[in-house]
């Protein structure tokens, strides 16, 4: 084989694309093994989730680091330059949500260290959630399909609600016995950081609604058609 | 676009930062070198190891001495009365330069794409032909064919030549002539590529054409690329140089060259607070 070939910029806006993906993917994964750990009580995963964010902050680095030769040596305009400016801010995005598994997985551990406070019944919906706007952003993006961002933007108020639901019912766990005072403040703390992953995902949708459309639906979402 | 030039696969392509294996080998190694037009020095103790396979770009402003200095690389300024050389430019560590060196043989390892496209006012398969001829490279007539045809494949110009081989090259585009100039050029096998603003005279579709196929060219051949236009050298290249008042100011990897220069000079340049 002769040498090789600086890449062609479509190809490594291809590349960007793969790279990102992998990022969320990773995110995803990290949340969904915080809260299994939480749902199984499960220690060694929890200290797994907290030894492993090395790949994931790798990969935001080498991110950043490519959106700022691509912004560099090619200079890009419209659709390639909203998808670049895009890809630096869906990556920090992703990188926030790889930091809160790592929160979540701190108050597992502390949670563990007592006895279950109830049945976990909608904070593991949260997760799923929160997991399923992460997928659909990212894939609205690889798609550039608006209509599955714009869902993404609709689902982040059930996710709101459920927050404040898990609020509430623990409120009144801790009011009847103090000793729960502890571990409930742990699950509120989780269903905060769950809520905040779909704040990101959030945040990624519009981004894609940015790159794709060139509009801006940040701050009045709800302005947009599906 | 033609999609002839589109062939790297995706593992295959890096930028020369991100390699685990070390530089490329030097092809082209000058040390010390003075030019000078009469009594006017034109470059000034200029030395850079350009390597193999990779694309270089010389930038500068006008009268920097890049073109100048690209000429030096295979002598093309020997032709012009009253200049001086002093200094060495070692290709594959022989000294161009040497008493004795055939001229010739040296232009026919490095070959040169100009500005303006100056085909023959012959048909396209002359002008590609031209240069097997009289070096005497063709075996036979089937022999000539083939290479015309795969120096036109390798310009990616084939596609849109093909089938009038023998009408002539002045009929052709702007872009098109440039490209079989490029073809005529690849045609005698050279291994080094100088280009000296291919694609100035070009509008903004064939000068990606042109763009794309120095990407593929580089497989091939080690290319050195001057270019008043900063984006085009970002663009191309793997190693940029900046050339200022006849001296070579800074050479490094292109993306340290656009990102984080290492002198003010070159940062003023790039991001034209110049002058």
């Amino acid at each position: 084989m002769p040498e090789r070939l600086v890449p062609h910029f479509q190809e490594e806006l291809e590349q960007l694309k793969t790279r990102l993906l992998e990022m969320g993917g990773l995110a995803e994964d990290r949340v969904r093994s915080a809260v299994e750990a939480l749902v199984e009580r499960d220690a060694p995963l929890v200290e797994r989730v907290l030894g492993g964010d090395g790949p994931i902050n790798q990969l935001h680095i080498e991110i950043d680091s490519r959106c700022f030769k691509l912004l560099a040596l090619y200079q890009p305009m419209a659709v390639d330059l909203r998808a670049i400016v895009s890809a630096v801010k869906i990556n920090t995005d992703l990188e926030r949500v790889g930091d809160l598994a790592i929160n979540i997985a701190e108050a597992v551990r502390r949670y563990l260290r007592h006895a279950p406070v109830k049945e976990l019944i909608d904070i593991p919906r949260m997760a799923d959630i929160a997991q399923r706007m992460l997928r659909n952003a990212l894939d609205a993006y690889v798609r550039r399909d608006v209509p599955l961002a714009q869902g993404v933007l609709n689902e982040d108020d059930t996710l709101d609600g459920l927050k404040t639901q898990v609020f509430r019912e623990l409120l009144t766990y801790m009011l009847q016995d103090p000793s729960t005072i502890e571990p409930a403040l742990d699950l509120i703390l989780i269903s905060r950081h769950l809520e905040r992953i779909g704040d990101h995902a959030t945040n990624v949708a519009e981004d894609v609604i940015f790159m794709v459309s060139a509009r801006d639906v940040r701050h009045h979402a709800g302005e947009v058609e599906a | 676009m033609s999609t002839d030039i589109r062939m790297a696969p995706l593992s295959d392509i890096v930028r020369p930062s991100d390699r685990g294996s070390g530089p490329a080998p030097t092809k082209i190694a000058v040390k010390g070198l003075d030019f000078h037009y009469g009594s006017k020095r034109a470059l000034e103790n200029i030395s850079v190891d350009i390597p193999a396979n990779l694309v270089t770009a010389f930038i500068g402003p006008s009268g920097c001495g890049k073109s100048t200095f690209l000429r030096t690389l295979n002598r093309m300024n020997d032709i012009i009365p009253g200049t001086r050389v002093k200094g060495q430019v070692l290709i594959d560590g022989h000294d161009i330069y040497r008493p004795g060196t055939d001229v010739v043989a040296l232009r026919r390892r490095v070959g040169m794409v100009f500005q303006k496209s100056n085909p023959f006012p012959k048909s396209i398969f002359e002008n590609v032909a031209y240069g097997l001829r009289v070096n005497g490279l063709a075996r036979n007539r089937a022999h000539l064919q083939a290479r015309v045809e795969e120096s036109l494949k390798a310009a990616a110009i084939w596609d849109e030549v093909k089938d009038r081989l023998h009408e002539s090259a002045l009929a052709l585009s702007g872009g098109q002539q440039q490209r079989l100039c490029i073809a005529r050029a690849l045609a005698i096998e050279p291994e080094i590529l100088l280009m000296d603003e291919p694609a100035s005279a070009l509008d903004p579709i064939a000068t990606q054409r042109i763009e794309e196929l120095i990407y593929h060219l580089k497989a091939t051949y080690t290319i050195v690329i001057v270019t008043h236009n900063m984006q085009q050298a970002a663009r191309v290249s793997d190693q940029t140089a900046f050339f200022w008042l006849g001296r070579l100011v800074e050479f490094g990897p292109t993306d340290k060259i656009f990102t984080n220069p290492a002198e003010k000079l070159t940062e003023d340049y790039v991001t034209g607070r110049f002058g």
